[in-house]
């Protein structure tokens, strides 16, 4: 009906619907002043402290072998951890959108858990799972098998965190994606991998990959749940996250704001990643 | 298939996908959290008291829920002036202020945590200016309420801004041409259609900043009985080897998070219902 109305009187409307100039800069400059001093700023705080000593001091903060030792435990966390989330996110879109069945509604809200948790409880967790004093203690011990205080308590915990990520960004796409396409493929004799790597991944390529990068980006940052298992072990289970509370606790600020600065870089490169993939997918959010 | 547990497909996968989520959900996340209400109930309902009741638990716990209610009132605030200007206004860097919303969900934790206290400090960029003005951030409650504000901010945004661009701006117009002022617009057409979307970013910004570590330690300061968050007693207690008391801690924040998140879900399957009913 509205497009029947002609462009004078839509014109006219607009008067009635727009806010007053002085209004709109007002709360523009508000909000804009809001999230500067809030989220902003913040930023900003990180690069600037991070080369307080000079690009000197910044390089041997970021080149210290205690730093290269925890940007390395935590790449191996992000391969092993993300890997896993992808293959389960994965099998959960696909058992969940494409088929109906009894329960469905409940999986997907167990799928969400995770995000529930706080990440202090999230490593208390595998504490108690695999810690000393646990069923299965004494018998890791005996066997000198680490898990807690170890890189596996780490990789753990980090899975833990990370779980929902990428079923989170592929259950909304899958679900909005009809299964004609796939079933045409099946129809016309295509193998089961065959349709999922010619049909299906094409159609989710971009959600997945967003996926990837938020997983990726919250496994390279957690830092609650990694430090309740960790054992914080210098240069042994340290993650760069860990690291930065070390340095700080330390008084090392200059050198604590150089390793935040590289997880920054990071966390921008992930928003930066958002942007794009969300121009691909062609719509979602704003 | 015989029995009526799926409907029928065409489609291949559907058992090792779903088996495969089941087994790797049950392994990684339903037994390890299990294990922390098996743990709670193993060491009796006397310690269990004793463990929650204790005044430093009971004054984290204070700070936890109360810090956590205010700073969701603020990012409901301040995030709904954001996602206001977002949909309604044009201006100069709007596509970069929009990315900018999700800095709190990228960035780690630990990152925001320090980044905060030096701004907050007698000397950062922002303490110099407010602790003159006797107004104390780092190191009190009032700290604690930034950093989970700064944590909240995104929640309340992303779940106001589709609902207020999809707002049917016809109902404004009508007001607007009944005579109805741009304050009475607001209060009485626009606000209403808003506060389910409100509601949520509220709720999901109140859990999330109930179980938030990395951000608050920094600039809490962490003094006994004033500004311990109840997660960093967990940490506390393990470092103690308490593991009865770190569990009985857990057990009572996660099922106040459980029961936020299915209040949630419950409320917006009923507006769902209703909106689809209109």
């Amino acid at each position: 009906m509205a497009t029947a109305v002609p462009a004078i009187s839509a014109q006219g409307s607009k008067v009635i619907r727009d806010d007053p100039a002085v209004v709109r800069w007002i709360l523009t400059l508000l909000a804009l002043a809001a999230l500067g001093v809030f989220v902003v700023l913040p930023l900003i705080a990180v690069f600037v402290q991070a080369f307080a000593k000079g690009l000197n001091g910044y390089l041997n903060a970021v080149r210290d072998s205690n730093t290269l030792s925890a940007v390395e435990l935590s790449i191996l966390t992000v391969a092993i951890s993300v890997p896993l989330n992808v293959l389960f996110g994965l099998a959960a879109a696909w058992a969940v959108t494409k088929f109906s069945f009894v329960g469905r509604n409940l999986l997907v809200t167990l799928i969400d858990l995770p995000f529930g948790v706080s990440p202090v409880i999230s490593g208390l967790i595998f504490v108690l799972m695999f810690g000393a004093q646990s069923w299965v203690g004494p018998w890791l011990t005996d066997r000198d098998i680490h898990i807690i205080f170890a890189v596996p308590g780490i990789v753990l915990a980090t899975t833990f965190v990370t779980f929902p990520f990428v079923a989170r960004e592929l259950i909304p796409l899958m679900e909005a994606q009809s299964t004609e396409e796939e079933e045409a493929a099946m129809v016309l004799g295509a193998r089961p991998w065959q349709m999922f790597f010619r049909v299906t991944l094409p159609n989710i390529r971009w959600g997945l990959l967003y996926g990837v990068v938020l997983c990726t980006a919250r496994a390279l940052g957690e830092f609650g749940a990694v430090s309740v298992v960790s054992g914080h072990i210098r240069g042994r289970t340290n993650t760069l996250p860990l690291h930065v509370e070390i340095l700080y606790n330390e008084y090392n600020y200059a050198g604590a704001f150089a390793v935040a600065s590289l997880l920054s870089v990071i966390a921008v490169i992930a928003l930066a990643a958002k942007r794009i993939l969300e121009r691909k997918t062609g719509q979602v959010s704003s | 298939m015989r029995n009526s547990f799926r409907q029928p497909s065409i489609l291949p996968g559907f058992w090792p996908t779903f088996l495969y989520t089941v087994v790797y959900l049950l392994l990684l996340v339903l037994i390890p959290l299990s294990g922390v209400f098996l743990k709670s109930v193993s060491g009796g309902w006397d310690h269990f008291r004793r463990a929650i009741l204790a005044p430093n638990v009971l004054a984290a716990f204070r700070l936890s829920f109360g810090a956590s209610l205010i700073a969701g009132l603020i990012a409901v605030g301040i995030g709904f002036l954001i996602a206001w200007v977002l949909v309604r206004y044009d201006f100069p860097g709007k596509a970069l202020t929009d990315a900018l919303v999700d800095l709190p969900f990228a960035l780690p934790t630990a990152v925001a945590g320090i980044a905060l206290t030096s701004l907050y400090t007698a000397n950062g960029w922002l303490g110099r200016f407010l602790v003159p003005l006797g107004i104390k951030v780092a190191f009190t409650p009032a700290g604690v309420v930034v950093a989970l504000t700064f944590i909240g901010l995104p929640f309340v945004v992303r779940s106001v801004q589709p609902v207020l661009a999809d707002a049917d701006r016809d109902l404004e117009e009508a007001a607007a041409s009944l005579g109805a002022s741009r304050l009475q617009t607001f209060l009485l057409v626009i606000f209403p259609a808003l506060r389910p979307a409100l509601l949520t970013g509220f709720a999901l910004a109140f859990a999330r900043a109930l179980g938030e570590y990395g951000s608050v330690i920094f600039i809490s300061g962490n003094l006994p009985l004033r500004t311990e968050i109840a997660p960093l007693l967990i940490v506390n207690k393990l470092e103690q080897y308490d593991y009865a008391g770190a569990t009985a801690i857990a057990v009572v924040m996660l099922l106040a998070s459980f029961l936020i998140l299915l209040g949630i879900n419950r409320y917006q399957r009923h507006i769902g219902r209703s909106t689809e009913a209109n």
